[in-house]
């Protein structure tokens, strides 16, 4: 504090009012510890309400990422005739997908008994309802079509039977992948399309970040399965440098205070941490042939930043200056 | 309904000043769901619990809600939340119900009812507007400059059920100056999703094509 400072002369501009007027109009000074708050909006109470989401949405969104990818890896495996693989991967989506998942959604819902209700309307300008019925529907294809490339690829049935089960394999398999896509990616959509001011001003990165980290956590987790094959390496190649593109995108399209979530604090840390281990990092590590390496780099990226991204979301609700900050753009 | 500061109880109107310069002016933070036009938490509800009732109010059905925590964080006023573990029936959406029981029998409110000051006043959209335009007037020639109704028609919310008479920026009163409905930004992010998924696909082909 110097004999210059705004409340220096703030206060010999009240003591000269003082002297001459005898009255003296308008506010004092602040001084630190004051009795008097001058925090932003109301005393710093939140403007809009935090997410209440926990731990088990952002283990969701890594385990739905995984499921929607896996079908649409099997997909290409059955297509090029990679049936050992197509198969494996028909496992991780229809246990990822088909149990993972809406265990982990129901045990978020505060009254898990009514998760039924999901399933009472369908309303396209949801994004929640329109995951529940994409989960629904990705279930509903990856399940029967694993069943059927199982009982095809044993032989069980003979003659035309198991040719309706090639066929049926085929479709539920196909369909399950078109739907893995929206899985993967409608989770950005879903935490996008909020009145929380760090996830909407990102709401066009999040789909593509969250799409692209399902599809090389499959390709990852495949890997480390044992399938050290080049389609899965360029798949790790390709997310790899997606995410790479989307932290330098994270890091020069700032917001300011509106989304400071995402570049301070706690929540801050764990988005880059996250980003540089499933982008930059996995993508050398992938580049110097290793790996197994590369894969469990990217895995522990793609969670970390799921968890990141809800925590941002903590934050950003919690900051009354953030929401008025983004409502000027 | 709107609520007002005309009946100076305690003089907590310290004078025609603008916020900067008056550190004693009288603020309030009022927790009532607005009641949007265009409501946030009713497109968002996945269950169909949120539902728009005869009189015009925003109500989440108690019984069908499963307690999602979407509308949460689609509530452009922060208004909603999950019920907290201790009260009955925990885990559900709630938030304030404009009174729809004692409406339906053909009461106001109950906090228009027992405000002491009538500085909460229920009755038809319309009459309240115009009320609370007139008293906007009265402030602002008596020397209030800053005197405005906090009734945000412009946004994407359309308006509110549940408008304020203030002094100064509403985000003094934690009221955010520009509340939008989620839902407009659905068209970029989905856009974004189908263009992922279309590109995850024609990424994975090619994998399987070239490098097998």
């Amino acid at each position: 504090m110097t004999t210059n400072s705004p409340s220096e002369k703030r206060l010999e501009e009240l003591r000269e009012q003082a002297w001459k007027e005898g009255v003296v109009a308008g506010r004092g000074v602040d001084v630190a510890g004051g009795p008097i708050p001058s925090k932003p909006g109301y005393y710093g109470q939140p403007v809009v309400k935090p997410p209440v989401w926990t731990w088990e949405v952002p283990l969701y969104f890594f385990f739905g990422g995984i499921a929607g990818m896996s079908a649409v890896i099997a997909s290409g495996a059955l297509i090029f005739h990679h049936v050992d693989l197509a198969r494996e991967a028909m496992w991780l989506a229809a246990i990822s997908g088909g149990i993972l998942s809406p265990i982990l959604l129901i045990m978020d819902l505060g009254r898990p008994h009514l998760f039924l209700n999901m399933l009472r309307v369908f309303k396209h300008r949801s994004a929640m309802s329109m995951g529940a019925w994409i989960l629904s529907a990705f279930g509903a294809c990856a399940v029967p079509g694993l069943i059927a490339l199982e009982l095809h690829t044993h032989q069980i049935f003979p003659g035309t039977l198991d040719q309706l089960l090639r066929l049926a394999a085929g479709t539920f398999i196909f369909g399950s992948a078109i739907f893995g896509t929206l899985l993967a990616t409608y989770t950005g959509v879903l935490i996008g399309a909020t009145t929380i001011p760090a996830w909407f001003l990102h709401r066009t990165l999040l789909p593509i970040h969250f799409g692209t980290a399902g599809l090389g956590s499959a390709a990852a987790v495949l890997e480390l399965l044992g399938y050290r094959i080049a389609a899965l390496n360029f798949l790790g190649f390709y997310a790899a440098a997606v995410e790479s593109a989307l932290l330098i995108w994270l890091s020069v399209d700032k917001h300011g205070v509106a989304d400071r979530a995402i570049h301070e604090h706690g929540s801050g840390w764990l988005i880059r941490i996250g980003e540089v281990l499933n982008g930059p990092l996995a993508l050398i590590l992938r580049f110097f042939g290793l790996v197994p390496l590369a894969a469990i780099s990217f895995l522990i990226g793609a969670l970390v930043s799921r968890f990141g991204w809800i925590a941002v979301g903590k934050v950003s609700g919690s900051d009354p200056e953030s929401v008025f900050a983004a409502e000027r753009y | 309904m709107f609520l007002e500061q005309d009946r100076a109880k305690g003089n907590q109107i310290a004078g025609p000043m603008s916020l900067d310069q008056d550190p004693f002016r009288w603020v309030f933070l009022s927790d009532v769901c607005k009641h949007c036009e265009e409501a946030g938490c009713l497109e968002a509800c996945p269950t169909g619990s949120i539902v728009r009732t005869e009189v015009g109010s925003v109500l989440v059905q108690n019984d069908v809600c499963n307690g999602c925590g979407y509308c949460v964080v689609s509530c452009p006023f922060g208004v909603i939340d999950r019920r907290p573990a201790p009260l009955p029936d925990s885990g559900g959406a709630f938030k304030c119900t404009f009174c729809y029981d004692r409406q339906k029998s053909g009461l106001v409110p109950a906090c228009a009812k027992v405000c002491p000051t009538e500085s909460i006043v229920f009755g038809r959209l319309d009459d309240l507007r115009a009320r609370g335009a007139e008293r906007v007037q009265q402030l602002q020639q008596s020397g209030y400059n800053d005197a405005q109704l906090y009734d945000p028609t412009e946004t994407s919310v359309r308006g509110i059920h549940a408008f304020f008479l203030i002094l100064g920026e509403p985000e003094a009163y934690g009221l955010p100056p520009k509340p939008q409905i989620p839902t407009i930004y659905l068209k970029s992010a989905w856009t974004s999703a189908f263009a992922t998924a279309i590109a995850s696909i024609i990424a994975t082909l090619l994998a399987f094509a070239f490098f097998s």
